[in-house]
């Protein structure tokens, strides 16, 4: 019988009361003999030609300890910031980013100089002394005028904007078309929004000439990805690279590329022979940390009279900045191979256009083109209802995919799924067909109730190294572990993982006490550190649990197989008639004569091995999946509008979730509580908005952009259907991300169909008061509903 | 997010802080619960030469009845004003407005002094002292409010002048504040006020223009007897809103009219 006592246990996280009582230890807590600080002088400009940069007064500043530019640093960084392809492109431009701007800068707050001194306080006011002049160049802020013919360009010298044009496609779109008996079209815009972590980015970075050394600590999800790159673009062995990602407050996918200030700290403190620390300002962190979304998607949806799904043709622009996201093509990539959802279609053709503008790279935010498939393809679902005047949820049973592995239209294999299964429970949970009722009373009172649905699905477990490695760099995103257990029974994993709030020094430990039977206390978990982990691919894409629990779980097999061998020898038996259950090997039958797990360590370190056998107990694994995993669920959310005033409050939300087995209930909870939070934020509040002529940031500070707090979002009530992934022996898909997947859809669906007593059939994100005021006062304007609303 | 260097003084009385006021001149900045003052000294788009703290003086939080009238110490914070017994039965509404700024931290420092002082256009306690004709004491006169709130941020305070406290008439009669925002901490998109006083009616707003508003023509439709939808109605009277990123101004008119009948109608 297998150990079940830790995997799926409602434990508290251990990481927590560190945390929570202000004991934990970021980039910003750590102090180093000599420190100096970076402050980095920013294009006030979003698209101008850098004239000339005089330090002079800056040279001069109290304090200061160094003051550089473009040029000096490259003298100790060569090429630029690694991209990652696209997937098989008709046409491909990708601007090389170098970490500092030096002729020409492209999006306001690219980094043209640094200034180092001796406090932080006198590096912010020297930083306001060095003088920039600028030539204002053209600004590209509208990412489709931007593909207008005869439109300026976001570099100069460039043959035009468009960074990719890639085609997805399944199926015989024509013929799925013309048996369509209805279509429908609209615009779906998925604004730019910023990541915002409680932590923003941080470095501190520390080069020894004596043996040229490199140490970096920096708030990053990827630590080995960064030491990776810079010993590419410092030229340093990797050897002498040590990355540590220390406690990190959050992620959500902007930490998970290399960024130019990683680079610039640890070439300014080989230039100074300092240790140089950076931290971001908040204000910073939105100029100058990656965004996400950003795209507009023009979509045609063909079905037949009785509900049924044909045909999906899919326009995808993305507004992709100045310079291309280090992942910003796999999202835009997960975005089209996402887009049938978890339906049957005869044909889907997507074509994705990636363009160029005067603006901060978007990259992965929580989801990373999976919340941009789901709502697109859950709102188009919502329309094809709402022409046929049908119910949305019988739509979605007609049209659901049973088969399990099921190959979408687009080819992707989901694992496994009971979509049916998980909109069944979620209607029983909020009470689906009363609400119905209730809605059509209120409608007689003037009161706008709107019930919203979301069946996602999702892919996580990034991934099977056939799948990734074209995207990738060639790099197998695999994931690593060595599991050593010590002489009296302790253990140490390591992981190439990275824990920025998922709680893996809590899920991992559940994973290896089972599988090696030892007490949970005794796991130590280690991540974060290229100096003592594995080299490992980080944590993002929901892949920590399904990529490096999996490879936990392997390497514990791997030693328990070995003591099972030291057992069989210490209890002069086969190793065949070996049988290991709950931490104790005995021979087959006769329980009462037993070795456990502890002593079986501490003899494997003794003489008297088996013959051949080597002292150690410890294995290493890097696991690459066979496949991705696919977690889905349904979310559904209940709000009313207030006609009046366009305000939406949001009534009830439930979310049934399915990520396969589960390791620990609470975690899942809490990324399901977290996940849904930032999609209601993008639903409803937030985007990051530039100024049309000159590309400043309008939402500059978290005053005027606003993420929703413990006022804006409702209770959820949570609940789950486990459907256990056949990918992995675990069972686990992942949790990550799901919540922020479903949620934008859930939210926008309600609000339409709360809305559609006016005749509007849909509504952009963020569905801000003004903006549905707006909506409903032209609905009402004009006698022809919701087509003329939108203009 | 780092502040440019500033000098720091700590008064400990009114006197004292007229004094600093007076040797730093017109670069010196009153520091209050300073929860306006510091994060636009962070964002570095107030970089004052010299702060003078007054939270040390003493004898400026008091909340006072006498007669028709309700002192406010300007020191005395949101929080103190929101759970204030007095301020509750003299002038409930302002208990209530106070009880809506912000969050606990906001309210556990901010101060009335304060946010009469900064005359922000958002700001709710302005809205409540221009509508019903508050006084506002300094260390040299008295001002009424409607000669107080000149522009955005602009008031007639001279350098080394400082609010002492606001001087409200007591009304206990029907009242309603409705503050209309994206987030329950945020400031108002528009905010609307109702008070029923002296058999008449009092109209304010909130965030429709560079000072609060006092709608006249609302508080005359309704002493003629209109209805209160029909009254409402002439609350963007006049009005001419700027538009920022939470509001276009038409939609902020439409905040005003609809929000002005709101109170009213909900007012006790």
């Amino acid at each position: 019988m297998a150990v079940t006592t830790m995997v799926g246990a409602k434990i508290h996280r251990r990481e927590d009361p560190k945390l929570i009582t202000g004991h934990g230890s970021y980039v910003d807590d750590m102090q180093l003999t000599g420190m100096v600080h970076m402050a980095v002088v920013r294009s006030a400009q979003a698209h101008a030609k850098i004239v000339s940069v005089d330090l002079t007064a800056a040279s001069k500043a109290p304090g200061v300890v160094a003051v550089y530019t473009a040029r000096d640093f490259k003298k100790v960084i060569s090429g630029g910031l690694p991209v990652t392809e696209s997937l098989i492109a008709d046409k491909k431009q990708t601007p090389n980013q170098f970490p500092i701007a030096e002729s020409e800068a492209v999006y306001f707050g690219e980094p043209i100089a640094v200034v180092l001194a001796e406090s932080r306080y006198q590096a912010a006011d020297c930083a306001e002394l060095v003088q920039v002049e600028y030539e204002s160049l053209p600004v590209l802020v509208d990412f489709e005028k931007a593909l207008e013919k005869g439109s300026p360009t976001a570099h100069t010298g460039a043959p035009d904007n468009v960074a990719w044009d890639v085609n997805f496609n399944g199926g015989d779109l024509e013929a799925a078309f013309k048996e369509s008996e209805v279509t429908v079209k609209e615009r779906i815009i998925q604004q730019r929004v910023f990541p915002i972590s409680m932590e923003p980015r941080a470095v501190l970075a520390n080069y020894v000439p004596f043996g040229n050394q490199l140490t970096v600590w920096t708030s990053s999800q990827v630590p080995h990805f960064i030491r990776l790159f810079l010993c590419i673009g410092l030229g340093m062995p990797e050897s002498q690279i040590r990355v540590v990602a220390p406690d990190v407050g959050g992620g959500f996918g902007s930490k998970l590329r290399p960024y130019p200030e990683e680079y610039l700290a640890a070439a300014a403190s080989k230039l100074s022979g300092r240790p140089v620390k950076w931290i971001e300002g908040r204000t910073e962190n939105l100029q100058a940390t990656s965004h996400g979304r950003g795209h507009i998607f023009d979509i045609e949806v063909g079905a037949k009279r009785d509900g049924t799904l044909l045909a999906l043709k899919i326009t995808m622009l993305s507004d992709l900045g100045a310079y291309i996201g280090v992942f910003g093509a796999l999202q835009s990539s997960l975005a089209m191979l996402l887009s049938p959802g978890c339906y049957k279609w005869k044909a889907v053709h997507g074509r994705a256009i990636g363009v160029l503008t005067n603006k901060m790279s978007t990259d992965p935010y929580r989801g990373a083109g999976r919340p941009e498939a789901a709502h697109l393809v859950e709102r188009a679902v919502d329309l094809v209802a709402q022409e046929l005047k049908l119910d949305p949820a019988d739509v979605r049973a007609k049209n659901f995919a049973e088969d399990f592995p099921f190959t979408s239209i687009l080819g992707m294999v989901y694992d496994s799924g009971e979509y049916q299964k998980s909109l069944d429970k979620a209607k029983e949970i909020v009470g689906y067909k009363a609400l119905r009722q209730k809605q059509a009373d209120l409608r007689k009172q003037g009161k706008y109730l709107g019930i919203g649905l979301s069946t996602y699905v999702e892919i996580c477990g990034v991934g099977p190294s056939a799948a990734t490695a074209h995207v990738s760099g060639s790099l197998a995103l695999v994931e690593s572990s060595v599991v050593r257990v010590h002489p009296t029974g302790s253990v140490t994993v390591a992981v190439g993982t990275h824990s920025h709030g998922q709680g893996h020094a809590t899920t991992f430990a559940q994973i290896a006490a089972d599988a090696l039977g030892l007490p949970y206390a005794n796991i130590e978990i280690r991540e974060g550190d290229t100096g003592d982990t594995p080299f490992g691919y980080g944590s993002y894409g929901s892949r920590s649990l399904p990529v490096g629990g999996v490879s936990i779980n392997r390497s514990c097999q791997k030693v328990v197989d070995k003591a099972k061998k030291i057992a069989a020898h210490m209890l002069e038996a086969a190793d065949e008639d070996v049988v290991f259950d709950q931490g104790q090997f005995y021979v087959k039958g006769s329980p009462d004569k037993r070795k456990a797990m502890g002593e079986v360590a501490f003899a494997a370190y003794g003489p008297g091995l088996p013959e051949g056998m080597e002292q150690g107990l410890e294995a290493v694994t890097y696991f690459d999946p066979p496949n991705f995993t696919w977690p889905f669920g349904a979310h559904i959310c209940v709000v009313e509008v207030d006609p009046e005033t366009g305000e939406v409050d949001i009534q009830k939300y439930v979310a049934v979730d399915d990520c396969g087995n589960i390791i620990n209930p609470m975690i899942v909870d809490g990324q399901i509580h977290g996940g849904v939070a930032q999609g209601i934020g993008q639903a409803l509040f937030e985007e990051a908005v530039h100024d049309p002529e000159t590309g400043a940031l309008r939402t500059g500070t978290l005053l005027d952009y606003s993420i929703p707090g413990i006022g804006e979002i409702p209770n959820l009530q949570l609940d789950r259907t486990i459907t256990p992934s056949p990918t992995n022996e675990l069972g686990v898909k992942g949790v990550g991300e799901a919540g922020t997947i479903a949620a934008s859809a859930a939210v926008i669906n309600a609000i339409v169909d709360a809305l559609s007593p006016f005749g509007i059939k849909h509504v952009d994100m963020p569905a801000s008061p003004d903006r549905l005021w707006k909506q409903i006062k032209q609905a009402r304007e004009h006698s022809n509903g919701g087509k003329e609303a939108r203009k | 997010m780092i502040p440019a260097a500033f000098e720091y003084a700590r008064a400990s009385s009114v006197e004292e802080a007229a004094k600093l006021l007076n040797k730093y001149g017109e670069d010196a900045k009153v520091l209050a619960g300073g929860h306006s003052l510091i994060p636009l000294m962070r964002l570095r788009l107030a970089q004052p030469k010299a702060l003078v703290d007054i939270n040390g003086i003493k004898g400026l939080d008091h909340i006072k009845a006498e007669g028709s009238k309700l002192h406010i110490g300007a020191l005395t914070r949101h929080v103190t004003i929101q759970n204030s017994a007095v301020v509750k039965d003299k002038l409930p509404i302002l208990a209530e407005v106070a009880g809506e700024i912000g969050d606990n931290q906001v309210r556990n420092m901010g101060t009335i002094g304060g946010v009469v002082a900064h005359a922000d256009a958002a700001g709710d306690y302005p809205t409540i002292a221009l509508m019903l004709d508050a006084e506002i004491v300094t260390n040299q006169r008295t001002i009424a409010a409607k000669d107080f709130f000149k522009d955005l941020f602009t008031t007639p305070l001279a350098a080394d002048e400082i609010v002492i406290e606001v001087v409200f008439p007591v009304a206990n009669g029907p009242h309603k504040y409705i503050k209309f925002r994206r987030r329950l901490f945020d400031w108002a998109i528009v905010g609307a006020a109702a008070q029923k006083m002296n058999g008449g009616w009092r109209i304010g707003l909130t965030n429709v223009g560079p000072t609060p508003v006092r709608a006249t023509a609302v508080e005359e439709a309704l002493h003629k007897g209109a209805k209160p939808e029909e009254a409402a109605q002439h609350a963007s009277d006049g009005l001419n809103p700027s538009g920022d990123l939470r509001a276009s101004p038409e939609y902020k008119k439409h905040l005003a009219r609809v929000l002005t009948k709101r109170a009213i109608e909900q007012a006790k």
